[in-house]
């Protein structure tokens, strides 16, 4: 059993602190994955649960013993960088074998194991080459082959896809997702990139300036984010965030357009400044989503920019003095200026404390069905 | 930029070629001269090409000549350079690759201080050291030893290799030291494995460097040696300057036996001066 337990973990540079008390529990076998913002503390949190980082405070326990005071090679850990650092001097064989070398192993065991991991790979026609001779994505490989042959408790990965162009990144991607189903290890993995976060994980970890700022499942951080932060940080593109007034007589979030958007939500108090979020998908134009008749909000709108994808396109429109984005499914032609019926579902909107950016109560729907 | 025309990429070339030969040409006219007779060497005009190539001048420094009673202790002159080159480089070597080590990877008080003042003590001409050195010592006892002189080049040299090697250790992405690390290295181990091979072309030119300059220093050598017991080559040289006279061709021909082991030592290391050996491991 190799879960892994932070408690309380910070790190002070001097008298700047960089990780402000964490505490983190990761299941055997569960894929976590930090995520955030560069300079969130995520890499270096990584680097202490792999010990090239001296903990400034608190506990870190890997399995059953505390590690805080063991260097990395007794932590039974193995790491994917974000340069790969392949041993240049070493062929791609000498590469996957030297940890087995440097822990004494008998070379036929060594040779078993890093045919076993070159297998798994890919990387039999490249063993006898140098990480000179191989392109980006054999040098990701080989990084991985090179944790995977150890059999460690942890796997860490530090970013370990930024450095690939967008396509093999995709592919990279589902490369270590089935590794993961196939060699069954605890993995932690920091990226900055939300979709790998959200693809990747069985729970997401979203820091901001040293902090944890929520803990869940890829769905739950997604449909229920805990602040305006998570919100705007997961999804693509991000979450409609708008700055509104909650007026009680009619339990609507008022724009500062006029606009009212109803809520139905208990814990409000007349006058609170508020902020109103809905992902672009919560918003198309008429007869381009099914939302359902009870909980939907019509307004006219005209489109100033218009993203086709293919299939779908993203619309840029004003509301409120900010621009908004739309996802229109089925996409028919829109040409910029042309004003269009758009429809919000107003099950799908999410309300968030000004003051604090803390999100309060559950999403719209369940106000609404409550008060049904 | 301006291509350059044809007439004036030929300018270039004679300038490059003028500059070349001044630096060459003495050298060259030391080499030609070891070879040649003594009445070549004092003819008026001058001969350019030895007419009548000969080794006697080898055989005379080293007393082989049937009419001379006696040669110089020229063997015993290159034992002591050699010992002392070498010993000198071995030491600056493996103290300085440490220092550049620390310089390169270690955060530590006076850091940026420290390292200029190390380069600030090269800056010192040798000569204006000499008679302080003289005096310490032969207070010390140390005068006319190797050890003495082996102790003055590693002054000079450790500041050096120390300055060359962090630029090496520096190039080195610290990540790799890292995953060797995670990979179940010791700190010693690491380093050992995976820093010092990837280190070593720039280890081979700090060595070159530091063998050469021990084995041409001439102006401390003069000062600190006295006899045969610590005398290098460059100060057996002047063992042919007497009252009136020098022996130019003699002086050639020793000069030519300096050449050779730093030329040969050169070709030998230069095969690991190849760079570019880190790319590939890290992106």
């Amino acid at each position: 059993m190799a879960q892994v337990k932070l408690r309380k973990i910070s790190k002070r540079y001097g008298n700047l602190e960089t990780v402000h008390g964490i505490d983190l529990d990761i299941a055997h076998n569960e894929f976590v994955v930090l995520v955030g913002p560069s300079g969130c503390g995520k890499s270096t949190t990584l680097r202490m649960i792999a010990g090239l980082e001296e903990i400034s405070g608190g506990e870190i326990v890997i399995g059953d013993r505390v590690v805080n005071a063991l260097p990395p090679r007794e932590r039974n850990i193995s790491m994917v960088f974000q340069n790969y650092a392949l041993y240049p001097h070493m062929t791609v064989r000498e590469n996957l074998g030297f940890g087995l070398k440097i822990a004494g192993e008998a070379p036929s065991e060594i040779e078993r194991r890093v045919a076993e991991a070159s297998a798994i790979l890919g990387l039999d026609p490249f063993l006898d080459r140098l990480p000179a001779q191989l392109s980006g994505g054999q040098r990701q490989r080989v990084a991985m082959g090179r944790a995977i042959v150890r059999n460690p408790d942890v796997f860490l990965f530090d970013e370990p896809l930024s450095n690939l162009d967008a396509k093999l990144r995709g592919q990279m991607r589902v490369e270590i997702k089935k590794l993961h189903q196939r060699v069954k290890t605890t993995v932690v993995y920091v990226t900055h990139d939300q979709i790998e976060a959200m693809t990747l994980a069985d729970r997401i970890v979203i820091m901001r300036d040293g902090r944890i700022e929520q803990v869940g499942t890829p769905q739950e951080v997604f449909e229920a984010p805990d602040n305006l932060f998570v919100a705007g940080f997961i999804g693509s593109p991000p979450m409609n965030q708008i700055d509104a007034t909650y007026r009680a007589s009619d339990g609507a979030a008022v724009l500062q357009d006029g606009l009212a958007i109803p809520l139905h939500r208990s814990g409000l108090v007349d006058g609170q400044p508020i902020v109103v979020g809905f992902r672009p998908d919560a918003l198309a134009p008429k007869g381009h989503a099914l939302f359902a008749d009870n909980r939907r909000l019509s307004f006219d709108r005209t489109v100033t920019l218009a993203e086709p994808l293919g299939t779908e396109t993203i619309l840029f429109l004003p509301l409120s003095g900010k621009e908004i984005q739309a996802r229109m499914l089925n996409p028919r032609v829109v040409a910029p200026g042309e004003t269009l019926a758009f429809e919000l579902d107003l099950g799908s909107v999410h309300v968030f404390d000004k003051a604090s950016g803390k999100r309060i109560g559950g999403r719209s729907w369940q106000g609404l069905h409550a008060s049904n | 930029m301006t291509i350059e025309r044809p007439w004036q990429r030929w300018l270039i070339r004679a300038g490059v070629f003028f500059a070349m030969a001044l630096l060459c040409v003495p050298g060259l006219w030391v080499v030609l001269t070891a070879f040649r007779p003594n009445i070549e060497i004092l003819a008026r005009p001058p001969v350019w090409l030895p007419q009548n190539p000969t080794f006697d001048n080898f055989r005379g420094i080293f007393g082989l000549l049937p009419d001379q009673q006696q040669g110089l202790p020229v063997a015993r002159y290159f034992l002591n350079s050699l010992v002392i080159s070498l010993t000198s480089t071995f030491v600056a070597i493996v103290i300085g690759m440490m220092g550049g080590y620390a310089f390169a990877r270690y955060r530590f008080k006076a850091k940026g201080a420290l390292f200029v003042s190390f380069m600030l003590s090269r800056t010192v001409p040798g000569i204006a050291l000499s008679l302080p050195l003289f005096i310490v010592w032969s207070r010390l006892g140390i005068l006319d030893t190797s050890f003495g002189l082996i102790l003055v080049y590693l002054a000079i040299n450790i500041p050096f290799t120390i300055w060359l090697t962090d630029g090496f250790f520096r190039q080195i992405p610290v990540d790799l030291a890292e995953a060797a690390q995670i990979d179940g290295c010791t700190r010693w181990q690491a380093f050992w494995k995976v820093e010092f091979p990837l280190a070593r072309s720039g280890l081979a030119s700090a060595a070159i460097f530091a063998f050469l300059t021990s084995w041409n220093e001439y102006a401390l050598a003069s000062q600190l040696t006295r006899t045969t017991v610590s005398k290098t080559m460059p100060v057996g040289l002047m063992d042919f300057t007497a009252q009136f006279t020098v022996d130019w061709a003699g002086m050639s021909a020793m000069a030519v036996l300096i050449i050779i082991p730093a030329l040969l030592l050169t070709f030998l290391v230069q095969k690991h001066l190849i760079a570019g050996l880190t790319f590939g491991g890290v992106k």
